[in-house]
């Protein structure tokens, strides 16, 4: 029991040494991150283009006049690490502003400890898809787009490739996923566009950490399926491209969610990934873009970046950059309201991020022109409008190779609304009133 | 000088066979009680109990669960995942389901689903023994995964596979805060390690030690393998079962099933072989050194980089972590290769004849 209590003296002594460095006139954002690990190749550009973004921050002036500082902690990808580090970072500097998971996992266990701290819960692009209704999830924004979103357009695309969605009765659709909260989410919206064309869905999981492709490969061998849509993370993904070489699948007919569509996941692959479509979360690899100048002139020009300079402007980096922003900004916007120059509380922030105003002439002027569309959140849709495009390999890099497309609400906001009625019965949570709106 | 039983005289069986012989461990183990129960509420911040106490109590209790098989029975398990996912899965069913079902019976009845499914997989050990068992336990690890991945009704039909909880409340008084939580864990951790000392002291507990060092030998003098062996599978499912439950409701809030992967089966042997096999306080220390060790390296690394003004990445962190952790296992094994309970007990006996320890 001595030991016990020595260890927990130790990190006592390490946690007070950390805290002691609170400050005013500092806005802190906690990043959680992952550089190591089964998923560290896509976890890395990520988190190099969010801090790298905080770093622009300062260099602008920081928020009207209010620095950002910023602390790194590791999950691994893992659920109870995730929730250590949370629980590590969310007091410090007093008080985080934000949190961003980069897991679909620690997101689920994240949403039952927020509202209760009172700190927003960003999750752009990922996430529970039933946290778009602001009225039962008041803390979480799955800001730009969910997984039902990605695979409401994917089908719209295949269903435009195949000539309208009446041709897709009887085509034969697999469905590959990493076998967690992550890979199922879309399955939902999948089966439900299914039931209305009358496609053929086969689903096929595969476990963690998806190096181990072989059976599944074999299915789709068997299979022949139509379209493979492939919603793998990290090494899952390369290697179901190469699965997909030695399987003599055609590599056009895949189509990848926006997290299967970057550099890591086809490099490896290099000429054999050629023809392989993914989704894109309104930007894809943007290295001409105003902000990734921007960057490399202010952060990495004076030898503050943080990752490899060529890989500034990837998909991945361009995300990080873009979930750092929209950090940012909602903190901006909660100035207008709360006082300009000030920092901002969770509390504060979440007013922000709720009520998020950024069209073009402001999304021009961070630099995010030709990568973002405007964005606006409000009270009932933490959301805001799904842009996605769809981008092709040719070996070297992304193209474009679809116009924009827009998820169909008339199918998911009933969806929506009845999972997160579901949640709310589930937990006996009341929907937030509309007077509740203006706090 | 202090630490001696000269002058202890024990005049009844009750003196002779209580858990603490000796007055002063009865004292320090009092002390220490009354310093989890009243000091560390007052002392602790919200951090330390949500991120190092509440996941050492819960994981300990699994490892007193484990520690009964393995160390007192013998029967290696690689299935230790797999049962706390059954208790914590059915926990949550028992919740959801069956309204006003209130949460500690839950969490039990969680236990004792667990144990069924123990007791289950516990049947091969008849016939199967020593790393052979391992393989068959670890097939229960695999099967629990695949059924709660896949068999929608055990997630209430959660679109994700993720199930959650909340609005906890024992007896009436919700269950929300760290300290509240922390108390709760604290208080379960103390009756199942006060139950489980007494097992093993108890005839029962006799039984399992005698298969574990011959089970032929035990055999013929009259001890029933069958029911040697399957009341120690019962016995720990039943614990690994409550804190699975406990780790989901308590500690995580929301889980899926890797957060009862093969990699917690692989931590909760690793505790027990660290803390000690066979002794209820090693569970205690394997429990603290496997979660409190990787945190405090976590935080530590990148104070002492600042020390001297390098900054190291959170990658650099996390490898060196792994690395300085994995040769502090060795290196413990090599010293003591029965666990830190025997350094303990070891320290214990050159305190009894300092100033002359041998």
């Amino acid at each position: 029991m001595k030991f016990t209590t020595l260890a927990l003296c130790a990190t006592l002594a390490a946690a007070a040494a950390g805290s002691a460095f609170a400050q005013a006139k500092e806005q802190f954002f906690p990043v959680l991150s992952y550089r190591s690990g089964a998923y560290a190749p896509n976890g890395i550009p990520f988190a190099n283009g969010y801090v790298d973004y905080l770093k622009l921050t300062n260099a602008r002036g920081g928020i009207n006049g209010v620095k950002v500082i910023w602390e790194e902690c590791e999950t691994g990808y893992a659920t109870d690490r995730g929730v250590e580090c949370y629980e590590r970072l969310k007091g410090k500097n007093g008080g985080a502003t934000v949190f961003h998971t980069l897991s679909t996992g620690i997101t689920f266990a994240l949403t039952e400890k927020v509202p209760t701290d009172k700190i927003p819960l960003i999750t752009a692009g990922y996430g529970r898809s039933e946290s778009t209704d602001g009225m039962v999830f008041k803390w979480n924004f799955p800001l730009t787009g969910t997984y039902w979103d990605a695979a409401d357009i994917i089908l719209q695309h295949i269903a435009k490739k195949e000539g309208g969605w009446d041709k897709l009765r009887g085509k034969k659709i697999a469905h590959i996923f990493h076998d967690s909260p992550y890979g199922k989410e879309p399955i939902p919206l999948l089966q439900e566009r299914q039931k209305m064309h009358g496609f053929d869905l086969t689903l096929i999981p595969v476990t963690h950490p998806g190096v181990e492709q072989k059976a599944a490969w074999l299915q789709i061998r068997q299979l022949r399926p139509d379209y493979v849509l492939l919603w793998g993370w990290g090494v899952m993904n390369s290697t179901a491209l190469k699965e997909a070489v030695a399987t003599g699948y055609p590599r056009e007919k895949m189509y990848g969610v926006w997290w299967a569509g970057a550099e890591p996941d086809v490099k490896d692959v290099g000429d054999g990934a050629k023809g392989y479509n993914a989704l894109t979360l309104q930007h894809g690899a943007e290295p001409n873009s105003a902000i990734v100048k921007e960057v490399l002139d202010k952060v990495h020009a004076k030898g503050q970046g943080t990752g490899p300079k060529e890989e500034v402007g990837e998909v991945l980096y361009m995300r990080g950059l873009k979930a750092a922003m929209l950090s940012v900004e909602g903190v901006r916007r909660a100035q207008e309201r709360y006082g300009k120059g000030k920092v901002m509380t969770g509390e504060q922030a979440r007013w922000g991020y709720e009520n998020l105003a950024l069209d073009q002439k402001k999304l021009d002027a961070l630099g995010f022109a030709g990568v973002l569309r405007p964005i606006s959140t409000s009270c009932a849709d933490h959301r805001g409008d799904v842009w996605a495009r769809i981008h092709t390999w040719d070996g070297k890099k992304w193209n474009f190779s679809s116009d924009w497309y827009q998820s169909d609400q008339t199918i998911i906001k009933p969806m929506i609304k009845s999972a997160a009625d579901k949640y709310a019965a589930e937990k006996k949570l009341a929907r937030r009133d509309v007077s509740d709106c203006q706090t | 000088m202090l630490y001696r039983e000269n002058g202890q005289f024990k005049t009844s069986y009750e003196a002779d066979q209580q858990i603490f012989p000796i007055l002063q461990d009865r004292i320090g183990i009092g002390l220490l009680l009354a310093f989890a129960i009243v000091g560390v509420p007052l002392l602790a911040d919200e951090y330390l109990f949500r991120a190092i106490l509440i996941p050492f109590l819960i994981l300990a209790l699994a490892a007193i669960g484990l520690n009964i098989l393995v160390g007192y029975c013998g029967q290696i398990s690689l299935g230790t995942g797999a049962f706390m996912a059954v208790g914590a899965y059915a926990a949550y069913n028992f919740l959801v389901r069956i309204d006003g079902m209130p949460m500690i019976a839950a969490i039990l009845l969680g236990g004792v689903c667990a144990t069924v499914v123990g007791v289950l997989f516990g049947i091969p050990s008849l016939r199967i023994k020593g790393l052979y068992l391992a393989v068959a336990t670890l097939a229960a690890q695999f099967f629990c995964d695949w059924a709660f991945l896949r068999i929608k009704w055990f997630t209430n039909d959660s679109a994700s596979g993720s199930v959650s909880v909340s609005n906890l409340s024992f007896l009436g008084v919700a269950i929300d805060t760290p300290v509240e939580k922390y108390l709760f864990c604290l208080g379960v951790v103390i009756v199942f390690a006060l139950i489980a000392k007494n097992l093993v002291r108890s005839h029962i507990g006799r039984e399992w030690m005698a298969i574990r060092d011959m089970d032929v030998a035990a055999a013929v003098i009259g001890i029933r393998p069958v029911y040697a062996k399957l009341t120690a599978f019962a016995v720990s499912s039943f614990m690994v079962g409550v804190a699975g439950a406990l780790w989901g409701f308590i500690h995580l809030g929301a889980w899926e099933p890797a957060a009862f992967s093969i990699d917690r089966s692989f931590q909760l042997l690793f505790m027990i072989i660290i803390g000690g096999l066979g002794s209820i306080m090693g569970s205690f220390f394997g429990a603290a050194f496997i979660v409190v060790l990787p945190i405090f390296l976590n935080q530590a690394l990148p104070a002492l980089g600042s020390l001297f003004g390098l900054e190291i990445s959170t990658a650099l962190v996390s490898h060196t972590e792994f690395m300085i952790f994995g040769a502090l296992i060795v290196f413990f094994l090599i010293v003591e290769p029965h666990g830190l309970a025997r350094l303990w007990s070891i320290g214990k006996e050159k305190m009894r004849l300092w100033p002359f320890p041998h």
